[in-house]
């Protein structure tokens, strides 16, 4: 990183407000050509506002942006892409309906005279493809391919768009291990190439695997950048946190289990899940590992009755019931935090107050209304005890960062009192902060007797708080892990014993 | 191999040709080219809107000003043609601008002022149909030689039937709509705003340029079905095609496209048309029929063909769970 270099991208001064709040204030960024630059800081620091001000999703306040040595000012991400700033969001942002090829070209399809020449832009997209390791047949829709697929697809497109930088929004956080070590390789190319490249991860493991530099913004404000060559993980987390996290998490883990709460045996169902077997005791955390399509997601959703079972038995403190769909669920005490929080979890429109209220007043029946002053104690409760930060209660609840929509979530199931809380995923997308308060979280309910079942992709996770953890493969329960048993790499041997497993998904 | 999105196509021209089949069994006469070609007259200016109105539900929007705008054109046509010496290729085109600016200008209301498209072509039906009823309340005939000239042009089989110019513009119609639709960036833009608006806009897709140009093509085409229902009717009525949207909404849902917008064909839209006029001409074959039975063969067929949408998006999501096509690279 020499001054002397005429940096690609610099952002001098960049203000953003929202009713409210100060979103970005007076920040600064400078990229360079063929340097991978890390974005780091906690959920709701500013990240993903400072991303769409530089590629004209919003306008900015204040502040200007030089690309390549001219003043730009993109207007919106057509813009921002044609004069060479590409984008790939957390979510994967393409078009279900529109065929692989359809949305890798979009809006740029090679053409004959007036008409978009499909033969040719089938046969581009199998070429490109082919150098991400995916070959697939670009004229089907994207929609009968995989998420992990579908996000392959994503980065494709915005790397052919991109000409000078790149910017990637969390395009790991659905990928399996072979499926990030096959990002970077392209990353790297890429970086070879001269792009610039703006990575935003939570995984910090990958800032330090790939990244060159970092910026790190809290609240808005830019608060270090890092050289990462000299920097340690400890520099990064405490510029992040601004205060110094402990060494490890771990949450207390009881010697002895509390009584019997749940038996299921042989919940299963074709195609999504074999024969699955469970004992959980109060106060117990169940771990729940595997690859991305091993059937986490599947064994949660079949539990609580969100897809309904081919057949199982589901005893509850001895009693056999009958969960047939998330309303039997509730009524038992069960509590599911579903992996998708975007699509399955907040209703984006409502306010976070009646996001969190919501399960319980599903629970009490619409016709006898939670009164509300109780309403407001228990949001106010959550949103203190679990820092959810918003500006108000009133704020439609997509405004709000991941973590603290995460938690939002939390609050709305931790609301009705659950006895047995599944969680999917609860800190995936989410900043290192929000994660050790999850974390610290879920030691907290354990300890209060409740029964909780994780399912995570992050080892380390599980690892710090389970009590056991049951290792899922090719849709089958085949280990289970206890006490002194439970470490990343019996959990990763695990998963790993058979060969096959190699072909990830 | 065939593509879940080209399902509903097929079952489209499936139920043609079945139906057709089932018609021709019970009255051999139907098979004849005159039928064809009055089927192909009779819908013609229903067609021409449909395929507007296809281009605006595949986007995911509604347009339910497109019988008023007949219903304008019709009248307007008709006042200029008798109190003006203005010639009807002028007036036509005079028409279609306005027409294509209605529909624009709906549009751009509906983009920038992020309404819903039901409640802005609402909007726009009521005040197609007043300024209908402002120009005139009377039924007013068209008689100029000009019409007459148009009306004369017919390409007659050796069996009588007559293949008019109306029902070559309808085809027409279609056949530019086939293209715009599925070989231009227009038509992709169109798919992709009816996959989905917000991430259209973050893909680059021009949403402002294509949401209005929607609007102004079945605006349009609405104008240009006006021109061809005065063709066909010799006169301009404030009162005529009312429901006419409907119909079109039908004609595109029986053809194939999902209401929410994003899969569908025009072809579809095509033989969802030729369905809806080979009920109507079973009908007339009856003669003991009620004619309101076409209104319930109808309504039972758009039944049929949500349901049968609704079991193809079942049937793809259940599909893509189990589709894999990772390679490890070596």
């Amino acid at each position: 990183m020499t001054d002397e270099r005429r940096p690609m991208l610099q952002a001098k001064g960049i203000s953003k407000f929202f009713p409210g709040t100060v979103a970005l204030d007076n920040v600064e960024l400078t990229l360079h050509a063929g340097e991978i630059h890390a974005l780091l800081g906690e959920n709701g620091a500013g990240k993903s506002t400072l991303i769409k001000c530089l590629t004209g999703v919003y306008r900015r306040d204040g502040g200007m942006v030089v690309l390549d040595g001219t003043e730009v000012d993109p207007t919106s991400t057509h813009h921002s892409q044609t004069l060479g700033i590409g984008t790939v969001y957390q979510e994967v942002n393409l078009l279900p309906n529109l065929t692989v090829a359809e949305n890798l070209y979009l809006g740029r399809q090679p053409m004959r005279g007036p008409f978009v020449d499909r033969r040719r832009m089938n046969a581009h997209a199998r070429e490109t493809l082919r150098d991400y390791g995916i070959r697939i047949d670009p004229a089907q829709p994207l929609a009968t391919y995989s998420v992990a697929i579908q996000q392959v697809v994503a980065i494709a497109r915005a790397v052919e768009m991109s000409g000078k930088v790149l910017i990637l929004d969390e395009p790991t956080a659905s990928l399996d291990h072979d499926e990030v070590q096959l990002l970077f390789s392209v990353i790297r190319r890429l970086k070879d190439r001269g792009l610039a490249v703006v990575f935003i991860t939570h995984f910090l493991d990958q800032v330090f695997d790939i990244c060159d530099c970092a910026t790190v913004l809290r609240n808005g404000q830019v608060v270090g950048r890092l050289d990462l060559a000299t920097a340690s993980r400890n520099d990064v987390i405490s510029l992040m946190l601004g205060r110094q996290l402990a060494a490890q998490v771990r949450a207390p883990k009881p010697e002895t289990a509390g009584k019997p709460l749940l038996q299921i045996e042989g919940l299963q169902k074709t195609g999504m899940l074999g024969s699955f077997n469970l004992d959980l005791h109060e106060g117990e955390v169940i771990g729940l590992a595997g690859l991305l399509g091993s059937g986490r997601t599947e064994a949660a959703n079949l539990i609580f009755g969100a897809v309904k079972a081919d057949q199982g038995k589901l005893r509850l403190r001895g009693k056999d019931i009958q969960v047939r769909n998330p309303r039997d669920a509730v009524a038992h005490g069960f509590a599911l935090c579903p992996e998708d929080r975007k699509t399955d979890g907040i209703v984006g429109e409502l306010s976070v107050r009646d996001n969190i209220v919501l399960a319980l007043q599903a629970r009490q029946g619409w016709m006898r209304k939670v009164p509300r002053k109780k309403v407001d104690a228990i949001a106010e409760h959550y949103v203190r005890t679990l820092d959810i930060r918003l500006a108000n209660l009133d704020m439609p609840i997509r405004l709000l960062s991941g973590g603290n929509q995460q938690k939002a979530l939390l609050a709305r199931w931790l609301a009705t009192d659950p006895d047995f809380l599944i969680l999917d995923e609860p800190t995936r997308g989410i900043d290192i902060g929000a994660h050790a308060e999850i974390i610290a979280l879920i030691g907290r309910l354990q300890q209060d007797g409740m029964a909780l079942l994780v399912a995570s992709s992050e080892m380390e996770e599980l690892v710090a708080y389970a009590s056991r953890v049951i290792v899922l493969r090719d849709r089958n329960q085949v280990k289970e892990l206890t006490g002194d048993e439970i470490t990343s790499e019996n959990i990763i041997r695990a998963i790993a014993a058979d060969p096959r497993m190699e072909v990830a998904e | 191999m065939i593509r879940s999105t080209h399902l509903p196509l097929i079952v489209t021209l499936a139920t043609f040709v079945l139906a057709y089949a089932l018609c021709a069994w019970q009255y051999p006469a139907m098979l004849s080219l005159r039928v064809v070609a009055n089927l192909l007259t009779d819908n013609a200016f229903l067609g021409i809107v449909a395929v507007g109105m296809t281009f605006v539900i595949l986007s995911g929007g509604i347009d339910l000003s497109v019988g008023s705008v007949i219903a304008f054109t019709g009248v307007f046509l008709a006042v200029v043609l008798r109190d003006t010496t203005m010639h009807p290729l002028m007036a036509f085109a005079l028409v279609l601008v306005i027409t294509s600016a209605f529909g624009a200008a709906m549009g751009s209301i509906i983009h920038y002022l992020e309404m819903p498209p039901f409640i802005v072509t609402l909007a726009g039906m009521f005040l197609a149909r007043g300024a209908a009823y402002v120009l005139s309340t009377d039924s007013v005939p068209i008689t100029h030689e000009f019409y007459d000239a148009l009306q004369q042009v017919y390409w007659k089989t050796a069996s009588g039937g007559r293949f008019r110019l109306i029902g070559g513009v309808m085809i027409l119609t279609f056949l530019v709509g086939i293209v715009v639709a599925h070989r231009t960036r227009f038509g992709q833009n169109v798919y992709a705003l009816g996959g989905g608006s917000a991430t259209s806009r973050l893909m680059g897709v021009p949403v402002a340029s294509t949401t209005i140009g929607i609007y102004a093509i079945s605006g349009g085409l609405a104008g240009l079905a006006g021109i061809v229902f005065s063709l066909y009717t010799s006169a301009g009525y404030s009162l005529a095609t009312v429901g006419v949207e409907l119909d079109a909404i039908a004609a595109v849902v029986i053809g194939g496209t999902l209401l929410t917008g994003g899969f569908g064909f025009i072809a579809g839209t095509f033989f969802g048309i030729l369905i809806m006029g080979l009920i109507q001409t079973y009908i007339v074959f009856d003669g003991t029929l009620s004619s309101w039975w076409t209104k319930i063969v109808i309504g039972g067929l758009l039944f049929a063909f949500i349901l049968l949408q609704k079991g193809l998006t079942w049937a793809s999501t259940a599909r893509r769970k189990a589709a894999t096509g990772f390679v490890t690279p070596s």
